[in-house]
């Protein structure tokens, strides 16, 4: 397994810093902008909650306000992206790309063109909302469009990242953000790469593949599983849905036998199938899926919501431990 | 460099009737496809391609053309026959229609075929595309002007009314909409199906220029879109009233002929009644 260089922010009693993934994703945005004046930014009225309203007040030409109008984000981005522009079209993940698929799929990946959709308050995570405003099906909407990448950072330094790299990317892509603040995994220093899975954690007994604010509990449960009953877990941080790191996926499933995938998102369609699939084709493996078990959500604290839906540390406890037993 | 094209208003007639031959010709060999919009539109496309639009077919990516999208994209035969007659591929090819491999699919996909400015066929996304595409030039200071062809049956898509509150909003005059109204839809009569009317003043209240024209009628074309390019506050809304299958007397006004291929006996009727009109023509200019 090619092990990248990580360098993590300290995993031990010190408090990380917490942090949205939207709030990396404003950030970037910014820094990208000062890099490349084909940027635009389009918000569909959802300014501040996106965290553009930096961008807004240093590129106020370049920053397009549209009202309550999903369709319009994308196809009208669309068309900023045919004159040579690369617009980042930015809606909550439940109405675009939730109202807005197939003006993704027509006029953007069909098209082929540079634009990239970023989904905000995606997951059970968005709280007191409640289920309208809870996306659980975006990963699913946007890594079956051909042509299509699909990003869901970890924390918010990784957001940040993600969308500097998706800035210099040339093609559609999704970026998958949250609004809860969570402890930030990675430094500036921590290597991001598309489509290259990240080793967080190195063990042979079962391989945690997890993406989002659920890379962070699964770290968690690696290590309280260590030091609880002496079992040794990988985690991979897969940040890039799509195209999926197969290799790397491969040689955990061949190293450890066992896998567990985690993520805040219906499990039918998302980092659990694009996993399954893989290895069902090349290396069949026992899988334990940790996601939601096709339910919509509802209102409450971030944390009671997870706890509710089965996203808890100790749920992926559980599910390694289930892994295990089917392996021997 | 821009490519002018010096044929009169008869002569670019005598064109139309081919091309609406070319259309029945295509249709008829695909199998399938859209004879009644094809044939309305086709003065349309001739004004477009021969007058109207700044482009040069033996350079389709020059960076200074006019954008023309077709949101309607059913309709692409009088585009593609357009195209071929302006110079864009061998009228040769026009016979690929729909066929497996051909350029010409059977709604038109950008990546396919140089000129086409966007893939097009779902209804209702045109309008907001060109907004963009005129909202970037303007951004830029570019002169180039964006062109958006749209049916009436299409006026039911929400999405082309958010891209209508947005030109009207952002006083995009560097955009014109031409309305397709042939006054039908699949279903039937629009006016039976999901009535639009009164249209002129539901884009006025959207804050645009409507010029109303016979959309069978090259010369109200051309000059409906040099009076939208002189407008410099807000886009224009040229309704194009046209009759659907037109040329074509057993096509004409019948909603049956949206999407319905011609078969042996109907293709040498219709192509018999336009070149006895092309005669006719070309005997009055000559």
């Amino acid at each position: 397994m090619s092990k990248q260089n990580l360098k993590l922010n300290d995993s031990g009693k010190q408090k990380k810093l917490l942090a949205a993934t939207r709030d990396g994703f404003g950030q970037g945005l910014v820094e990208a902008a000062k890099l490349d004046e084909r940027i635009i930014g389009i918000c569909a009225d959802l300014t501040e909650s996106l965290k553009m309203t930096e961008f807004e007040q240093q590129f106020p030409k370049r920053f397009v306000r549209i009202g309550v109008s999903e369709q319009l984000l994308v196809a009208l981005g669309a068309g900023f992206a045919l004159a040579g522009k690369i617009p980042f079209v930015a809606s909550f993940a439940a109405f675009s790309p939730g109202r807005s698929w197939e003006q993704i799929r027509t006029n953007v990946c069909l098209n082929d063109v540079n634009l990239k959709v970023v989904g905000g308050h995606a997951g059970l995570s968005v709280g007191a909302d409640g289920a309208t405003h809870q996306a659980l099906e975006d990963i699913a909407l946007m890594r079956c469009l051909p042509k299509m990448t699909v990003v869901v950072p970890c924390d918010s330094e990784q957001a940040r990242r993600a969308t500097l790299a998706l800035a210099t990317l040339d093609g559609p892509a999704y970026l998958r953000l949250g609004r809860a603040k969570v402890p930030t995994l990675t430094s500036v220093d921590t290597p991001f790469e598309i489509g290259r899975v990240q080793i967080f954690r190195e063990g042979t007994d079962t391989a945690i593949i997890a993406c989002g604010l659920m890379t962070e509990r699964s770290l968690q449960a690696a290590e309280e599983l260590a030091a609880e009953d002496g079992i040794e877990c990988t985690v991979l941080n897969c940040h890039t849905i799509k195209p999926l790191d197969d290799e790397a996926i491969l040689m955990a499933a061949q190293k450890c036998g066992a896998l567990v995938t985690v993520e805040e998102h219906q499990i039918a369609g998302g980092l659990g199938s694009v996993v399954a699939e893989l290895l069902a084709q090349n290396t069949p493996t026992p899988i334990e899926f940790v996601g939601v078990h096709n339910r919509f959500g509802q209102s409450g604290e971030a944390d009671e919501l997870l706890s509710e839906y089965e996203l808890t540390v100790s749920d992926i406890k559980t599910a390694v431990r289930r892994a295990l037993h089917r392996k021997a | 460099m821009d490519h002018n094209f010096k044929e009169s208003n008869s002569e670019l007639e005598i064109l139309a009737i081919r091309i609406r031959q070319d259309i029945i010709k295509m249709i008829h060999a695909a199998g399938s496809g859209h004879p009644a919009g094809s044939l309305g539109m086709t003065d349309v496309m001739v004004a477009l391609y021969f007058r109207i639009l700044r482009h040069n077919p033996k350079n389709p990516d020059w960076n200074e053309r006019d954008r023309f999208l077709l949101s309607n994209g059913h309709i692409c035969p009088a585009r593609y026959a357009t195209m071929a007659r302006a110079g864009y591929f061998s009228p040769d090819e026009l016979l690929t229609l729909r066929n497996f491999g051909s350029r010409l699919q059977g709604h038109p996909e950008r990546l396919r075929l140089p000129g086409l400015e966007s893939t097009s066929g779902p209804l209702g996304a045109g309008l907001a595309q060109g907004a963009g595409l005129a909202y970037a030039a303007r951004l830029d200071e570019l002169s180039w002007h964006t062109y958006v062809l749209t049916s009436d049956g299409e006026h039911g898509a929400g999405l082309h009314w958010e891209a209508v509150l947005f030109a009207g909003k952002n006083r995009l005059a560097n955009l014109t909409c031409i309305v397709d109204r042939n006054d039908i839809q699949i279903d039937g009569p629009t006016e039976e199906v999901m009535p639009i009317e009164p249209l002129k003043e539901k884009y006025l209240a959207f804050n645009w220029n409507v010029i109303e024209i016979d959309g069978n009628d090259i010369g109200q074309i051309i000059k409906a879109a040099e009076q939208a390019k002189s407008i410099s506050d807000r886009p224009t809304c040229i309704i194009a009233k046209n009759i659907p299958g037109c040329g074509v007397s057993f096509m004409e006004n019948d909603h049956k002929w949206h999407g319905l291929a011609p078969n042996n006996e109907e293709t040498e009727r219709a192509l018999a009644e336009l070149q006895a009109v092309e005669q006719k023509l070309t005997m009055n200019v000559a």
